[in-house]
């Protein structure tokens, strides 16, 4: 069992919250960029989550998780002193940030673009780089006021932006606006990093292509094992089928196929949402609507 | 009861049309008097030829004596002495190739049912409660062993016979590597048997940490500097799964075998009940003839569909096993031979509809020696059928040896290891099973396990 150290409520609706696990053997190994498969109990799915931050010394780890199925509502009724039955990793490779040297990050000017709970697995990025003394500017993206996650330790690592698509916090619209604003007003960067929803991310290669950003993106497809043996998170990269678990998560993101790979999650989406249906509403759920059969 | 000495007993097995809609074991073993009267057909040969056929060399004439004099526990003893993992063997060996295939009975009649013995033996054992004796004094020496499928499992287990302080690491959260996610509960029953003869493992004195990935949570290099492990062995088996590269292999519906294996088998998914699931299909195609193909195709025909296997050569060259086959067809498994697929046709919404193949025909012999399938011009046509698993074997996984310097790695990605040691190129690290061989079967994994503890005791005390 990995035992929940802390736990903390980040937002309501949807429900996204923070967890801190004892997890020494991945808290000694993970980088970032790398991600984690976890399981709530023995009959549980195996969700890939990403690394959020991690304490080598203290032997732990941090995940933030969104409730959008039965698995992830499950986690969401953990508390501090239970613990998930699995915890599996570090998986994938390291962020490619992290093999140059110092001093050419440091010639750089980087960009992270973060999306939802996509903002979480941003952070140990962005303070890596703190860490190394190498600057980076980052832009947040969430619906709503109520949305926006980790704003004060992002505070502490980057430059910060924040935008919502409603215009109640910080710009207004969608991340791709505050790209291309910033853009507009000068700002210049030769390296993008952007995690987020994939439609987000599809939008966001589209633009940085355009302005000539080569651009990062971290994949998170459905997956089995995590560790190259299923072939359930295959894309198309370049023309080329590639692992996200093994190859990536991070690929080129002017090179994937984003309709192919959204097309991709819909897999499970039915099966999936129908036990969600099933737990939440019990026998009221007969089908007949149209989102399954 | 009467015997045939010509013949062997027959083994009941559950009706063909019964098991095809329930995942409860094909076969249903011996009971007392049928083993016994079996084992009355063994000639107790001095010169037994059956043992050179084991890969493990399990003493079979003393231990099928025993079973004629009904004294499992002995027969148990006899068989524990060379292998682990009995029930498991008694169940998924090739036995026809290996012990039996040698039998002196076979010669003019039906060899000895060696492997439906070996299996009354390990689940008469179980039932009655014997376990394995653990070592009576440790020699204090860490061990550590990467995978816990057929050659991990035996390694450990003899390792820790010999006095050896064993820690198994295994991937996932369940160990049994390719016995817990690959072969299917029908075959091999996951609680009744895999856990059981696991937990006889454990009974040795063997530790077991699952959700631990070698390359990843931990190396080898750190194994040895940091935890104090003085030998390693890698069983971390052949666990990539290839696809064809044809156009709409991205569709959804497409799976690996390996997926589909997986969810059913690790993930539960076949049971309704299953907070995992997995798509079940109306209409599947498996393409691939071998051993995984026909589990893959029983499990799919389990779940309700009509499954066809698309394989590219002809019915003599299918790889399986000629009992997989044999059952396939008997639960309405439909056979297209000679028919290779060229596309993979999908829908508006990116589902698989069908599947475009080609004809083949057998032409000129390989350097295999298999006659070499050739397309057959303008003889292209479709499978409608709404999801296809990808069957086309496996290699092994370069986890471990990119991530281990000084390990070496033929051009296929399999570790170079000695045959009869396991020993690798790395000082202090041995290697067996398919991450050696690539994809081969759970006995000759046994025995590289086997020949791996072996080679790291000798390492040990050199």
């Amino acid at each position: 069992m990995f035992k929940i150290l802390e736990k903390q409520v980040l937002t309501e609706s949807p429900v996204i919250f923070r967890m801190v696990v004892e997890a020494p053997r991945i808290a000694k190994s993970c980088e970032p960029g790398q991600f984690l498969i976890v399981r709530a109990d023995k009959d549980g799915e195996r969700v890939p989550l990403t690394i959020c931050d991690y304490d080598r010394d203290k032997g732990t780890i941090e995940i933030v998780i969104q409730v959008i199925g039965a698995e992830t509502d499950k986690m969401s009724r953990l508390e501090e002193g239970d613990g998930f039955a699995d915890v599996v990793g570090p998986l994938g490779k390291p962020s490619d940030l992290l093999e140059l040297p110092v001093e050419e990050l440091k010639k750089k000017k980087i960009l992270f673009v973060a999306g939802g709970v996509g903002t979480a697995p941003v952070y140990p990025q962005a303070k890596w780089l703190h860490d190394h003394g190498v600057d980076c500017d980052v832009i947040i993206g969430a619906k709503n006021k109520d949305l926006v996650i980790m704003e004060e330790k992002f505070k502490d690592v980057c430059n910060l932006t924040i935008t919502t698509d409603d215009g109640s916090y910080g710009r207004s619209g969608m991340v791709t606006v505050a790209l291309q604003d910033l853009w507009n007003d000068g700002v210049r960067w030769d390296h993008c990093v952007a995690i987020g929803p994939m439609i987000m991310m599809k939008f966001v290669c589209k633009l940085t292509k355009e302005l000539g950003i080569h651009t990062v993106v971290s994949m998170n497809p459905i997956m089995v094992d995590g560790t190259g043996m299923c072939g359930a998170c295959r894309l198309t990269v370049d023309g080329k089928v590639r692992f996200a678990c093994v190859d990536g998560p991070e690929f080129d993101g002017h090179l994937v196929d984003f309709d192919q790979a959204m097309a991709r999650m819909k897999l499970y989406r039915t099966e999936e949402g129908r036990l969600y249906l099933r737990e939440k509403e019990g026998a009221t759920h007969h089908g007949g609507c149209g989102n399954c059969d | 009861m009467e015997v045939d000495m010509m013949k062997k007993v027959p083994v009941r097995e559950q009706d063909p049309k019964v098991r095809a809609t329930n995942f409860e074991e094909v076969c249903l073993g011996y009971n007392k008097e049928e083993a016994e009267a079996e084992a009355s057909r063994c000639l107790n040969c001095p010169n037994p030829k059956c043992v050179e056929g084991c890969p493990v060399s399990i003493k079979i004439p003393q231990f099928i004596k025993a079973v004629k004099e009904g004294n499992v526990g002995e027969a148990y003893r006899v068989i524990g002495e060379s292998s682990s993992l009995p029930a498991i063997c008694g169940r998924v060996c090739p036995q026809e190739t290996q012990c039996e295939g040698k039998c002196v009975r076979g010669i003019k009649g039906e060899a000895v049912s060696i492997g439906k013995l070996e299996r009354y033996v390990a689940d008469t054992a179980r039932e009655m409660g014997i376990k394995p004796a653990p070592p009576e004094s440790k020699n204090g020496k860490k061990v550590a062993v990467i995978g816990s499928g057929p050659s991990g499992l035996t390694c450990a287990g003899d390792l820790a016979k010999m006095g050896y302080d064993v820690t198994v690491f295994e991937a996932l959260h369940e160990p049994g590597g390719v016995l817990t996610y690959g072969i299917p509960e029908f075959r091999l029953p996951k609680e009744r048997v895999v856990a059981k003869e696991i937990d006889n493992v454990r009974a040795l004195g063997v530790s077991i940490e699952t959700d631990v990935v070698v390359g990843k949570s931990v190396t080898i290099d750190s194994l040895m500097k940091d935890e104090g492990f003085s030998a390693v062995f890698v069983g971390s088996g052949a666990g990539l799964p290839k696809f064809m590269n044809i156009p709409g292999e991205q569709a959804l519906g497409v799976f690996s075998a390996n997926e589909f294996l997986t969810r059913s088998n690790l993930m539960k998914a076949f049971s309704e009940e299953s907070n995992t699931p997995i798509m079940r299909p109306k209409k599947a195609v498996i393409v691939g003839g071998g051993n995984v193909a026909m589990d893959a195709a029983r499990t799919a025909l389990r779940m309700g569909a009509e499954v066809h296997v698309v394989y590219r050569r002809s019915e003599a060259e299918l790889p399986a096993r000629v009992e997989e086959v044999h059952h396939a067809k008997e639960e309405g498994i439909i056979f297209d031979l000679l028919t290779n697929p060229v596309e993979i046709l999908e829908n508006e919404e990116g589902w698989v509809r069908g599947i475009r193949c080609i004809r083949m025909e057998l032409g000129e012999p390989d350097e295999s020696g298999r006659r070499s399938p050739v397309a057959v011009e303008g003889s292209e046509f479709e499978i409608e059928c709404d999801a296809v698993i990808m069957s086309l074997g496996t290699s092994p996984n370069p986890l471990i040896a990119s991530t281990t310097e000084g390990l070496d790695v033929n051009r296929r990605g399999c570790i170079v290891a000695d045959e009869s040691s396991g020993k690798s190129s790395k000082d202090g690290v041995f290697a067996g099973g398919d991450a050696v061989t690539g994809a081969a079967t759970v006995i000759l994994a046994m025995g590289a396990g086997k020949a791996g503890a072996k080679g790291i005791d000798e390492y040990m005390n050199a």
